[in-house]
C-alpha cells in the first residue's frame, strides 16, 4: 500500500497545483467554470490527504515496519493507543497531518463559500491550493511518509516514551488544527486584497473559522501544558521553551485578530491592521511549525532536526513578502470608513488590547530567538531564561487582564462619563471587597503582583457576572421569564457577545492560576530512604516502601520496567497515598548487553498528583538503580543473546532485590497553589468559544431578519 | 507497479471530478447580482449593530439620549441600504 499512498501524495500534489492555478485563470477572466473546477481541485486533494493518512495509520496500527516511518516510529509492544499517536509524532507523519487538515479546511470553507464572495473564494482557493501544494512538495520531494525498507526489520524503534500520555495524543493535531485554520481567513483576506473588495465581507466569511482554529490552538497549549505538568517531571507547566513560545505567539495575534474584526464588522475601522494582523497570525502559525521541526532552536520538544529547515524558511519569506506587498498595494483601499468617536468606547479598549497582545507576542519572539539573534551579532549563542520572560510578561498580562475587564463594559461608539461610573461601581466595590479579604485572611500581600493578578481577576470576574446579570435581568423585564430561562434566553440570542464573557471570565480564572502557582509555590527537592519522612507545606511525607512492576506500568505506556515508590501523606485529618514511579524503556542499541539495554534506554517520570481546587500536591521520584549495576553487569555475561523468558525472569529477579533491599530514593514534591483553576481557566475558555463560534439555528435567523425587515420597511415607506 | 497504477488510477479519478464543471457552459454573473449579495451581508451586520446598541441601552450602558441618536443612525443606513436593495431587485418599499 506504500505505493497507493506515495501516489496519493504526487497526484495530490499536482492537484493542488491545479486548483491554484484553475482558480487564478477563473478569476481573472470571469470563467466561472474554472473556479468550480478549481474548487473540485480542492474537494479532490482533501480526499486524497484523507486516503494517505488512512494508508498510514493502517500501517502503524498493523505494525507494518516495511513503512521507515512505522519502524522508526512505532513498535510490536507499543500499545493501540499511541500507535494511532506514533504517526504525528514524527516528522513526515506531520506533515502529512498538516495536509490533511488544511485539505479538510478548505474544502468546507470553500463549500459554504460556494454561492457567496464570487470574487474572493476563488482567490482564497489559489492560495489554499498553494499552501497544499508546498506541504505535498515538502513530503513528495524530502520527506515522504510512505518510504518503504527493504528488508524490513522484526521489531520498530518504538515511540519516543516522552510522548505516550493522553494529553500528547490529542496535543499536536490540537495545535496544527489551530495552525492550519489560520489559513483560511489568511487566504481570504489575501483575496480581499487582490480583489479590492476590502470590507467586512470576508471577515464575515471566515470569523467562525478563526474561532475554531483559536480555540483549537488555545486547547492545544493547555494539554501541551498539562502535558509538561504531569510527565515531564520538572514539576510546572510553562517553561517559555522555544516550541511553547512557538505555539503561544500565533494564538496572540490570533486573539487580537478576533477582536479587532469586530472594529471592522461594526465600524468600518482597522482595516490596515486586520489585514496585518491575520498575515501575521499565519506566518506566526508557520514558524510555529517550523520551529517544532527544524531543530534551529533547542527545546524539549523538538524531535529531531529535519531536512526542511531551509525550504520551510523560504516559504515563510515568500509568505511575508506576499503579504507585506499586497497591503501596501492596497493602502487607498484599506482607508478607515469610521473615525473614533470617543477614548472611552469598546473600539477604544479594542485596540488597546490589541497593542499589548502584539506587544506579548513580539517581547515573547524577541526572547525566543534571542540566541540565533545574538549568534549572528556577537558569533556567541546566549539565550534569555524564564525569569527575563516572566519580568517582561507579567505587567503586560496584567494590563490585559485588566483591559478584558473593563472591554466588555463599554459600548460600541462612546459612552458617557455617568454611565460608566453606573457599570463600575458594584465591579469596583466587589474588587475592594476582594482586596480587604485578601489582605486579611490570607497572606497574598507577600507577592504583590500576584495580589494585583488576585484584584483584577475579581474585578472581571464581577464584570461577566454585572453583564449577565443585567442582560437577564433586561429580558426579564421584557418577558417575564424565569431566571434560568431568561439567562439561557439571553445567551442563546447573542452567542458572541455572551460567549465572549465567558471567555473573558475563563482567562482570568487562568490566571488566577497562573498568579497563584508561580508566587506562593513551595518545593522540596529530599532524598529518603523507606520510613524516613519530610514535611512540606503541612504536609508529612513518608517513604513507605518501594515498588517494581515489569511489563505493565501503571499509566499503559507499555514500559517494559517500572521502578517506583509508596509514599503516605498526613495534613491533619486528611490521610493519602500517592505513588510516583519511573519507567524504564529498553534501548534499541546493539552493542549493549541483553539486560543493561532494557535500563539504558528512555526513562519517564510517572509523577503522581493530590488534586485540589486549592492546592496541588505534585511528587515525583528518581529511583536509585546504582546498586542493581553489578548484577546486570553479571547477567550480562552470563545470559547474552538468552530467549525472552530468561530474560523476564533475570528482570523479574532484579525487580525483587530491587524491592528487597532498596536503596535511597531521590523525591521531588511540590505543594502548588491554585493550579487546578488553570486547566478550569481553560475549560471555560473553551466553553464559552463553543457558543460565541455555534450557529444562530436558520429558522430563528429567518424569524429576527423578518421582524427588523418589518421594521425597517415600515420606516423606509414612511420616509 | 502499484505506484505507476496508482498514480494512472487516482489521475484519471482526479481529472474527471475536476473537468465536470468544464463540460458545462459556465454561469454568467452580473455585477448586479454581486453587488444584491454584498448589500445582503451589510444588512445582516446593521441589524445586528441595531440590536446590540439597544441591549447596551437595556443594561444601561447607554443613556436614552445616547441611545436615540445611535439607533436612528443605524437605522438610516440601513433603510439607505434597503433602498439600494429594492431598487436593484426592482421592488417598490412596500413589497417588502
Amino acid at each position: 500500500m506504500a505505493g497507493v499512498g506515495s501516489a496519493c501524495l504526487t497526484i495530490g500534489l499536482l492537484t493542488a497545483l491545479y486548483a491554484a492555478g484553475a482558480s487564478i485563470y477563473g478569476a481573472v477572466g470571469g470563467r466561472r467554470e474554472w473556479v468550480d473546477s478549481g474548487r473540485r481541485a480542492i474537494y479532490c486533494l482533501a480526499a486524497l490527504c484523507v486516503v494517505a493518512f488512512a494508508i498510514l495509520e493502517a500501517a502503524f496500527l498493523r505494525s507494518d515496519f516495511s513503512f521507515a516511518l512505522v519502524a522508526e516510529g512505532s513498535s510490536t509492544d507499543t500499545p493501540t493507543f499511541y500507535k494511532v499517536t506514533a504517526l504525528w509524532a514524527t516528522q513526515d507523519g506531520s506533515l502529512l497531518l498538516w495536509a490533511t487538515l488544511l485539505g479538510l479546511f478548505s474544502s468546507a470553507v470553500l463549500f459554504l463559500t460556494r454561492r457567496s464572495l464570487r470574487d474572493i473564494a476563488p482567490w482564497a482557493a489559489a492560495v489554499l491550493g498553494g499552501v497544499a501544494a508546498f506541504f505535498l512538495f515538502l513530503m513528495v520531494g524530502f520527506e515522504n511518509p510512505f518510504n518503504t525498507l527493504a528488508v524490513a526489520p522484526a521489531e520498530g524503534a518504538g515511540l519516543n516514551p516522552l510522548l505516550r500520555h493522553p494529553a500528547m495524543m490529542i496535543h499536536p493535531p490540537m495545535l496544527y488544527t489551530g495552525y492550519v485554520g489560520f489559513s483560511i481567513p489568511f487566504a481570504f483576506a489575501v483575496g480581499a486584497l487582490v480583489t479590492r473588495r476590502t470590507g467586512a465581507d470576508w471577515i464575515r466569511a471566515t470569523r467562525r473559522f478563526a474561532l475554531v482554529a483559536w480555540t483549537f490552538l488555545g486547547t492545544g497549549i493547555m494539554l501541551g501544558a498539562l502535558w509538561s505538568y504531569t510527565e515531564l517531571g520538572w514539576g510546572g507547566y510553562w517553561a517559555w521553551d522555544p516550541v511553547e513560545n512557538a505555539s503561544l505567539m500565533p494564538w496572540l495575534v490570533g486573539t487580537a485578530f478576533i477582536h479587532s474584526i469586530m472594529v471592522q464588522e461594526k465600524r468600518g475601522m482597522l482595516k490596515i491592521w486586520n489585514v496585518s494582523l491575520v498575515c501575521a497570525t499565519f506566518v506566526l502559525a508557520l514558524l510555529g511549525t517550523f520551529l517544532v521541526r527544524s531543530g534551529i532552536l533547542e527545546s524539549i520538544h523538538a524531535f529531531g532536526a529535519s531536512t526542511i529547515g531551509v525550504q520551510f524558511l523560504v516559504f515563510i519569506c515568500a509568505v511575508i513578502a506576499l503579504s507585506v506587498g499586497l497591503i501596501l498595494a492596497r493602502l487607498p483601499h484599506l482607508r478607515s470608513e469610521a473615525k473614533l468617536d470617543s477614548l472611552v468606547s469598546r473600539e477604544a479598549f479594542f485596540l488597546l488590547n490589541n497593542l499589548v497582545l502584539v506587544g506579548l507576542c513580539l517581547v515573547i519572539l524577541w526572547g525566543t530567538f534571542f540566541p540565533l539573534i545574538s549568534e549572528a551579532l556577537t558569533g556567541r549563542e546566549a539565550s534569555v531564561g524564564p525569569p527575563w520572560f516572566n519580568r517582561l510578561t507579567t505587567p503586560l498580562a496584567l494590563v490585559l487582564v485588566l483591559l478584558s475587564g473593563i472591554g466588555p463594559v463599554l459600548a460600541w461608539r462612546r459612552v458617557t462619563p455617568g454611565a460608566l461610573r453606573r457599570i463600575l461601581l458594584a465591579p469596583l466595590g466587589f474588587t475592594a471587597v476582594t482586596l480587604a479579604v485578601l489582605l486579611a485572611l490570607t497572606d497574598a500581600a507577600q507577592s504583590p503582583l500576584s495580589l494585583l493578578m488576585f484584584c483584577l481577576v475579581a474585578f472581571v470576574l464581577a464584570v461577566v457576572g454585572q453583564e449577565f446579570w443585567r442582560g437577564a435581568s433586561a429580558r426579564r423585564t421584557i418577558t417575564g421569564e424565569a431566571w434560568p430561562r431568561a439567562l439561557a434566553r439571553l445567551t442563546g440570542r447573542n452567542r458572541r457577545r455572551y460567549g465572549g464573557y465567558l471567555v473573558h471570565a475563563g482567562i482570568a480564572v487562568l490566571f488566577l492560576g497562573v498568579a497563584g502557582s508561580s508566587a506562593f509555590l513551595e518545593q522540596r527537592d529530599v532524598r529518603l530512604a523507606p520510613g524516613e519522612s519530610f514535611e512540606i507545606d503541612g504536609y508529612r511525607v513518608t517513604y513507605r516502601e518501594p515498588t517494581a512492576a515489569l511489563g505493565g506500568d501503571d499509566s499503559g505506556t507499555g514500559a517494559p520496567i517500572s521502578f517506583g515508590a509508596v509514599l503516605d501523606v498526613r495534613k491533619g485529618d486528611e490521610r493519602f497515598t500517592l505513588r510516583p514511579s519511573r519507567n524504564f524503556y529498553s534501548s534499541g542499541d546493539p552493542s549493549l548487553g541483553t539486560i543493561s539495554r532494557f535500563f539504558e534506554g528512555e526513562a519517564t517520570s510517572e509523577v503522581d498528583v493530590r488534586w485540589g481546587l486549592r492546592k496541588d500536591l505534585w511528587l515525583a521520584v528518581r529511583p536509585d538503580i546504582a546498586s542493581l549495576e553489578r548484577p546486570i553487569a553479571e547477567a550480562d555475561a552470563k545470559f547474552a543473546d538468552s530467549p525472552g523468558e530468561v530474560q523476564a525472569l533475570i528482570l523479574a529477579a532484579l525487580a525483587e532485590r530491587y524491592r528487597a533491599d532498596p536503596p535511597p530514593a531521590v523525591f521531588r514534591a511540590i505543594a502548588s497553589p491554585l493550579v487546578a483553576w488553570i486547566w478550569i481557566g481553560g475549560a471555560i475558555a473553551v466553553l464559552g468559544a463553543l457558543v460565541a463560534m455555534w450557529p444562530v439555528p436558520e429558522a430563528r435567523l429567518r424569524r429576527v431578519r423578518a421582524l427588523y425587515s418589518a421594521r425597517l420597511g415600515k420606516e423606509l415607506s414612511r420616509a | 507497479m502499484e505506484y505507476a497504477l496508482a498514480l494512472f488510477v487516482l489521475a484519471a479519478l482526479v481529472a474527471l471530478a475536476v473537468a465536470a464543471p468544464l463540460r458545462g457552459r459556465g454561469e454568467e454573473e452580473s455585477l448586479e447580482s454581486r453587488r444584491i449579495e454584498e448589500l445582503g451581508a451589510a444588512k445582516e451586520a446593521k441589524y445586528r449593530e441595531i440590536r446590540d446598541a439597544e441591549l447596551d441601552h437595556r443594561m444601561g450602558k447607554l443613556s436614552a439620549a445616547d441611545w436615540r441618536g445611535l439607533d436612528r443612525e443605524l437605522r438610516d443606513e440601513a433603510i439607505e441600504i434597503l433602498r439600494e436593495l429594492d431598487r436593484l431587485e426592482g421592488r417598490s418599499p412596500g413589497e417588502r
